[in-house]
């Protein structure tokens, strides 16, 4: 991540964090030990199905592991990663968390999935597509929020979107024009959030919120009035097709995963690099960052404040509204009154807890995804602890990353504020 | 207001710190009254866009709100005529609902309003509503043989316990590690979730097939003021006492003033020697209690057992009400009245003209909108100049 970084008072403050970071290793090894070493059924062995069914990918064979072995494997690399940081610390804290997620989620399903089998690539898949909407919502917040502009009414403007999305896309027997539709519908309300907020100087949540509950409101008016008596003729749209890459599809795991999917997901697979690119190494992005973080001086250099606001929160819009479009004209091909389901908050989520950045927030999308596709599989392999339990984990899992291991995350500078010249 | 220099004088005067406490009162009311016509009229007009009479709509609405006058009437009539109350309480039932809807509006709107004070954005109300409710409804029905002045108090002391935990947690973390408030309120109300789909379809699950608690003991009920079809009951008052103890606190006591303090500028309060960790878990607490007081009320009063999908979507209500009535406690408790009476009301409109419920949200955001914005209000109604009031609600995300 190469941005916000503001570090005070340094060694202090590394040698606390390379303790902390150090004994949560150790404790997450323990635990792993604890949780599924020693419930392990001693000889069985887990299978890992690295085959899709119906996929173009060249067929391999299955990963099959001894459970028991695999879980202290892991609780010996945790173990090792701690010990190490104690002593000598390491700098990416990307790469400590990478170790704490991948050795726990492995003895997971290692241990979940004893005697039976797993499809870790049907898994995997799942979830790019389960994080597609919370990433494009995430984007809307990073693009928005890099310009000093919070959109809180992302949820709202999904909702809308992927309603239009499914009655255009009936009406016209053509999903493109859905697509469009939901994209420029997307603009048009957060165009109207701009103006409320850089005409006006509402209140940004204030105007968010109202986005919100009049997304809600008019989708389940609209769909209550029309739509339920007339499903054929408005909503029944089908869904986009799968797309394989040529070549790239048939490499095993990987192909399935990234290479065989709808538009949306590569839409999605192409926003985030783009924005990446954009922000980071282009004018305008150097100008969006500006605006965020000091629009005084932005506005001294004679960049146009109130301009780039309203570009990048029409943009923002606009993304959010292909996220709209997957509920609906992506996945399922109908549309259910409040069929969004808070995605939109946990892509603001995901924009925070990514710090802002395009790649960190499709980063916290995935986890959210993969946390999403896990609820499925679980009820499926029938674990003997409630899953519910289980599906908090990734919720607090969260909370005790934002609580300290990242540290704080720091918002652009003018995030939320009104400009005035 | 014709007057060019008092005008200007109104203008140039300072902002109150009581909100709607301070400054004439009419003037405080003007755009909130103006923006709600303003909303039923472009209500009345997507009505009319989708084909129904919004006239024939409201007076549904209306009667469906407040009850229709002439059986009110009749009502009394036949109650001092033979002595028979029944005609008379059926035709209160429609404001009494009212008022048993607006009743965990209020408290919702509180514990969201409190936040704003102190510049933290709850998010979380949807959650601690739920926990609350799974507390007092937890001690409701398995605690027996209590009598009722011990084990009302205990259950509704339960409900608030449970919530102020749920909203405890985020405010300490972010007192203490700065971790952001948005993000861990929303993280909480899906661990509340995933909580409650656990214990409805295990632990607190009452002897059937359906993911419901168990009815709560009657001596643990809030008492209810009529007999059945009524279900107006003690828990309105109760939310009136908390809006004034929340006023009171707010506005009367030295430790309110440190919270609106660090809400108004947490760096000046800070350097004036103010705690602000403990006044961030003060409040999240005081928050979460009030959010979870919302549940409670809603199972002790009306609904007397807790199933899914019970908070339905009053966190999100509630960040509304606090908007609208300007985060100030009276304000609150009028918006959650108008939301009761809307909301009540909607439900006579859905079934006699056969308009959606969800027009309600419509309108709900048309005003939030409009009382965001004055100057559009202004400038659709030709006024001058308005007493404007200012005060921070919400700090971007709560630096």
């Amino acid at each position: 991540m190469t941005n916000t970084t503001i570090q005070t008072n340094t060694t202090a403050l590394e040698q606390r964090k390379r303790i902390s970071y150090g004994m949560t290793l150790l404790v997450v090894g323990i635990l792993i030990y604890l949780f599924f070493g020693i419930n392990a059924i001693p000889g069985a062995q887990t299978t890992f199905g690295l085959n899709l069914l119906g996929s173009q990918a060249i067929q391999v064979s299955d990963l099959v592991v001894p459970a028991q072995g695999t879980i202290y494997l892991m609780v010996g690399i945790v173990i090792f990663a701690g010990a190490y940081q104690l002593a000598r610390g390491v700098k990416s804290t990307g790469l400590l968390i990478g170790i704490i997620a991948f050795t726990f989620v492995t003895a997971f399903l290692t241990w979940a999935a004893q005697d039976k089998s797993f499809n870790l690539t049907g898994m995997l898949s799942s979830s790019l597509v389960r994080a597609t909407p919370i990433a494009l919502a995430a984007l809307c917040g990073v693009i928005s929020e890099r310009a000093a502009v919070i959109n809180i009414g992302i949820e709202g403007i999904m909702l809308m979107t992927a309603q239009i999305a499914v009655v255009t896309a009936t009406m016209f027997q053509n999903l493109y024009v859905g697509l469009i539709a939901a994209i420029l519908l997307g603009g048009l309300v957060a165009a109207f959030h701009a103006f409320l907020v850089i005409r006006y100087k509402v209140d940004q949540t204030v105007s968010g919120v109202a986005i919100n509950i009049i997304g809600a409101g008019f989708t389940s008016f609209f769909s209550s009035k029309y739509l339920q008596g007339a499903t054929d003729t408005l909503n029944n749209s089908g869904t986009f097709p799968i797309i394989s890459i040529p070549y790239l599809s048939k490499i095993p795991v990987l192909g399935p995963t990234l290479f065989e999917n709808n538009i949306i997901v590569y839409l999605m697979l192409i926003l985030v690099v783009l924005m990446h690119i954009l922000l980071f190494y282009t004018p305008w992005g150097l100008r969006t960052r500006a605006v965020g973080e000091h629009p005084k001086a932005a506005d001294t250099l004679g960049i146009n404040v109130y301009l780039t606001r309203y570009v990048n929160v029409i943009l923002g819009g606009m993304i959010a509204g292909l996220g709209g479009a997957y509920f609906t004209i992506g996945s399922v091909g109908r549309f259910d009154e409040l069929m969004t389901a808070g995605k939109g908050f946990i892509g603001l989520a995901a924009t925070i807890f990514g710090k802002w950045s395009p790649i960190g927030a499709f980063a916290s999308s995935l986890i959210f995804g993969f946390a999403d596709s896990l609820q499925v599989k679980l009820q499926i392999l029938r674990v003997p602890i409630p899953s519910e339990f289980l599906l908090m984990a990734p919720y607090i899992v969260t909370m005790i990353i934002l609580t300290g291991v990242v540290g704080r995350a720091i918002p652009p500078a003018a995030d939320g504020q009104p400009y005035e010249k | 207001m014709s007057d060019k220099a008092s005008s200007k004088n109104k203008t140039t005067e300072k902002k109150t710190s009581e909100g709607i406490g301070g400054g004439s009162l009419g003037q405080a009311l003007l755009v909130p009254v103006l923006a709600v016509i303003t909303g039923l009229i472009l209500g009345g007009i997507v009505m009319l866009a989708t084909g129904s009479n919004p006239i024939q709509a409201y007076g549904a609405l209306f009667a469906g709100a407040f009850g229709t006058p002439s059986t009110i009437i009749a009502g009394i009539q036949t109650y001092f005529a033979t002595g028979d109350n029944a005609e008379l309480v059926k035709s209160l039932y429609p404001f009494t609902e009212s008022l048993v809807t607006a009743t965990p509006y209020i408290f919702a709107g509180l514990s969201v309003a409190l936040g704003f004070r102190a510049g933290l954005f709850n998010i979380g109300a949807e959650g601690q509503f739920f926990i609350g409710a799974l507390c007092s409804a937890y001690v409701g029905y398995s605690i027996k043989d209590l009598p009722m002045i011990i084990h009302l108090p205990l259950a509704i002391g339960a409900g608030a316990l449970g919530g102020a935990i749920w909203g405890m947690i985020p405010g300490y973390l972010k007192a203490r590690f700065g971790a952001h408030e948005v993000v861990n309120t929303i993280m909480m109300n899906w661990i509340a979730f995933r909580l409650s789909d656990w214990l409805l379809s295990g632990p607190m699950q009452a002897s059937n097939f359906r993911p419901v608690t168990p009815n709560v003991a009657a001596s643990a009920e809030l008492p209810r003021f009529f007999e059945d079809p009524l279900r107006f009951n003690l828990g309105f008052f109760l939310a009136l006492l908390f809006a004034y103890i929340v006023y009171w606190f707010l506005f009367k006591t030295t430790l309110g003033f440190e919270v609106r303090s660090v809400g108004a500028n947490p760096d000046a309060s800070k350097y004036a020697g103010m705690n602000i960790i403990k006044n961030f878990v003060l409040v999240m607490s005081f928050a979460g209690a009030l959010a979870g007081l919302a549940g409670t009320a809603q199972v002790l009063g009306v609904d007397h057992w807790v199933g899914q999908g019970f908070s339905a979507g009053y966190g999100f209500d509630a960040i509304a009400l606090a908007l609208l009535g300007k985060s100030h406690p009276f304000g609150v408790v009028l918006a959650a009245l108008l939301f009761g009476f809307l909301r009540s009301g909607a439900t006579n409109m859905q079934s006699l003209a056969g308009i959606p419920v969800d027009i309600i949200s419509i309108i709900q955001g048309l005003v939030i909108v409009f009382i965001a914005a004055p100057a559009i209000i202004r400038w659709l109604y030709r006024i001058k100049s308005l007493k404007v009031e200012e005060i921070v609600l919400t700090r971007g995300w709560g630096k």
